[in-house]
C-alpha cells in the first residue's frame, strides 16, 4: 500500500461569506474578518484554535492583520500561493497536506476582495500582471480578456466550437444564479438574444463571456477527518487535491509551446485522478473556474469529462444545467454569482455535499472544484463524509 | 498618442535592439540550436547557458487574433476596435509573436479592417519608426 497521503484525511467543516455586491462599504480587512469568523462559527470552532492559514496572491489582507483582529492562537503554518485565481483550491490543498502531515490542526483559508469598487489590475501600467508584458502589452494585448480571447479564437478555429457553446456556459451559470438569492445576478435572467447582441469586450468574447466585478469575502475551515465528525455540519472530505504548472507553460499568454490549447488543467487532472478512488464519471456536480466562459470547455477536456476538442459539444443539450450530464457552478459561479477569484466555487462545492445548495443536485456525494485554467492552477475532489 | 513601450529586461533587450535596426532576431541555444521564445537564461532542452540571437526571415502566418473593444487604456481606446494577432514564424513554427496587422509600416493599429483578418493568412514583418515589429499581409 502506498503512503497514506491526504486522501480523505481532512475535511472542510466550516464555510462563511459576506454579502456580494458591486460596492461594499467596509474595507477588505473587515470583510475578511467577517468571513473568517462566520466560517469558524459554522464549524463550531473557536478562533484561538486556528494554527494554520492559507491564502493566494492578489489578496489584500495579510496573516498578521487577520490573526490579530480575529484572535487566532499561535500560528505555526501559513503560506500564500501564487497566480491569483489559479491558487484558490491550492489553499485548501495545502491546509489538507499540513494537517494530514501533523503540522497543523485547524486551518483557515480565505479570500477578501474589492474588485467591484476597486481598480482594474490591468490599468496599472507600472505594476503589471504576471505575464511577460514586453511581448504583449505594447501591441494592445492589455487585459486578461484579450489574452484568453486569443486562445479562444484558436480553440474555435481548431475544433469547430461556436459562440453558442460559450453561451451554454454563460446560461447555465446565470440560471443557477437566478436560484441563488446571494448571487449578484439573482434577478437578472439571460437569453440567447441578449448574449448574441451584447457588446464585444475582446472579439470573440462578449460582455456575457466575462465574469463579474465584485466586492466580497469568503473563508473555509479545514480540520482532520476525525475531528470533523464532532463539528456541527456534515463533513466534506478532501478526497484528492492537486496543483498544476505544466512544462513550458506561459501563464495566460500560453502561445509559446507545442500545444497551447492544453493547459494547467491537464497537469492538475493527471495528479488528481491518480490519487483518487473516483473517475470523472463518478462526479455528481462540478464547480469550474469561470473568469471567462471559454475556460469551461477547456477545463471539461482537461479534467477528462470529454475528449480533446469536445468541450464545446459537451455543453449541448443542457449538459451543464440541473439534471444534465454535469451540472456546473450551481451557485452561479464567477460569471453570475460573484467573482472572488473562485473561492465561491469552493464554498458552493461544500454546500452541494451538505445538501444545502440553492440549486441542489439530488443526492450529490462527489464534487470537483477547479481553480483558474490558463494560469498555474489547482483542483479539489470533494466527497460527502457521512 | 503614446502607446506602451516594451519594458524590457536583460534577456529581452537584444530582441528590441535588433528590431530598432529593422531586423527580426530570435534567441536560440548556442549549443543545441533550439529556438526559444520568450528569451530566458538557459536552454530548457539541454540546459546550456550559451545563447545567441539568430535572424529569421520575418515571414509567418496568423495563428490567432483578437479585436479588443473598450474599456482600454486611453491611447488604445482611441484606436479601438483594433486587432492584435499572434504570428507563427515560417522558419520556427513554435515561435509565435504577438503583434498588430497594419496597412503599412507605422500605420495605426486599426488600419486594417477586422473583416480582413483570417487565421492562416500569410504575413511579413515590417517595423514602425520606433522599431516596434508590425505585420502586413503578403497579399493585400
Amino acid at each position: 500500500m502506498a503512503a497514506a497521503g491526504i486522501k480523505d484525511a481532512t475535511a472542510v467543516v466550516g464555510i462563511g461569506q459576506t454579502a456580494f455586491a458591486r460596492h461594499l462599504p467596509e474595507d477588505e480587512r473587515t470583510l475578511a474578518c467577517r468571513a473568517v469568523l462566520a466560517a469558524l462559527d459554522d464549524a463550531g470552532i473557536a478562533p484561538a484554535e486556528v494554527d494554520a492559514l492559507a491564502s493566494y496572491t492578489m489578496e489584500e489582507t495579510d496573516e498578521v492583520e487577520l490573526a490579530k483582529a480575529v484572535g487566532f492562537g499561535d500560528l505555526t503554518w501559513f503560506g500564500r500561493i501564487g497566480y491569483g485565481g489559479g491558487g484558490s483550491c491550492a489553499t485548501v490543498a495545502q491546509l489538507a497536506a499540513a494537517i494530514a502531515a501533523g503540522q497543523a490542526r485547524v486551518g483557515v483559508a480565505w479570500r477578501s476582495r474589492k474588485r467591484g469598487s476597486g481598480a482594474r489590475p490591468w490599468t496599472d501600467t507600472v505594476r503589471q500582471l504576471p505575464t511577460p508584458a514586453q511581448w504583449t502589452r505594447p501591441f494592445g494585448l492589455l487585459r486578461p480578456v484579450d489574452e484568453i480571447a486569443m486562445l479562444t479564437r484558436r480553440y474555435l478555429h481548431e475544433y469547430g466550437a461556436t459562440r453558442d457553446h460559450l453561451f451554454n456556459v454563460a446560461l447555465a451559470c446565470r440560471n443557477r444564479a437566478n436560484q441563488n438569492p446571494d448571487a449578484i445576478m439573482y434577478d437578472r435572467p439571460l437569453t440567447r438574444e441578449m448574449y448574441m447582441t451584447s457588446r464585444w469586450i475582446s472579439e470573440p468574447l462578449c460582455l456575457f463571456d466575462n465574469c463579474l466585478e465584485t466586492d466580497g469575502a469568503l473563508a473555509c475551515v479545514v480540520v482532520g477527518a476525525e475531528r470533523a465528525r464532532d463539528c456541527r455540519r456534515t463533513p466534506v472530505l478532501i478526497h484528492a487535491a492537486a496543483q498544476g504548472l505544466p512544462a513550458q507553460h506561459h501563464g495566460m499568454v500560453n502561445y509559446w509551446n507545442d500545444d497551447p490549447l492544453t493547459g494547467p488543467a491537464w497537469t492538475a487532472a493527471r495528479h488528481l485522478w491518480k490519487h483518487a478512488d473516483l473517475t470523472p464519471e463518478d462526479v455528481d456536480v462540478a464547480q469550474i473556474y469561470d473568469a471567462f466562459t471559454a475556460l469551461v470547455p477547456l477545463s471539461l477536456e482537461g479534467y477528462g469529462f470529454c475528449g480533446r476538442g469536445e468541450g464545446g459539444a459537451f455543453t449541448e443539450q443542457g449538459a451543464l444545467e440541473t439534471g444534465g450530464r454535469l451540472p456546473i457552478n450551481t451557485g452561479g459561479g464567477g460569471l453570475s454569482e460573484a467573482y472572488v477569484h473562485g473561492f465561491n466555487l469552493i464554498t458552493e462545492g461544500v454546500r452541494q455535499l451538505r445538501g444545502t445548495s440553492t440549486a441542489q443536485v439530488p443526492g450529490a456525494s462527489t464534487c470537483l472544484v477547479t481553480a483558474g485554467e490558463g494560469v498555474p492552477t489547482s483542483a479539489l475532489l470533494l466527497r460527502r463524509g457521512d | 498618442m503614446t502607446l506602451l513601450t516594451p519594458v524590457t529586461d536583460p534577456e529581452g533587450a537584444p530582441f528590441w535592439e535588433h528590431a530598432r535596426a529593422g531586423r527580426l532576431h530570435i534567441q536560440a541555444c548556442a549549443d543545441c540550436g533550439t529556438f526559444r521564445f520568450p528569451p530566458r537564461p538557459c536552454c530548457p532542452h539541454c540546459q546550456s547557458f550559451a545563447r545567441e540571437w539568430r535572424e529569421v526571415s520575418g515571414h509567418g502566418r496568423i495563428w490567432s487574433y483578437v479585436v479588443p473593444h473598450p474599456p482600454l487604456l486611453p491611447d488604445y481606446a482611441a484606436q479601438a476596435p483594433y486587432n492584435v494577432i499572434v504570428v507563427e514564424l515560417a522558419d520556427a513554427p513554435r515561435i509565435r509573436l504577438v503583434g498588430n496587422l497594419v496597412a503599412r509600416a507605422g500605420a495605426r493599429l486599426d488600419s486594417v479592417a477586422p473583416e480582413r483578418l483570417r487565421i492562416g493568412a500569410r504575413v511579413r514583418v515590417v517595423f514602425d519608426p520606433a522599431g516596434l515589429p508590425q505585420w502586413v499581409l503578403e497579399r493585400s
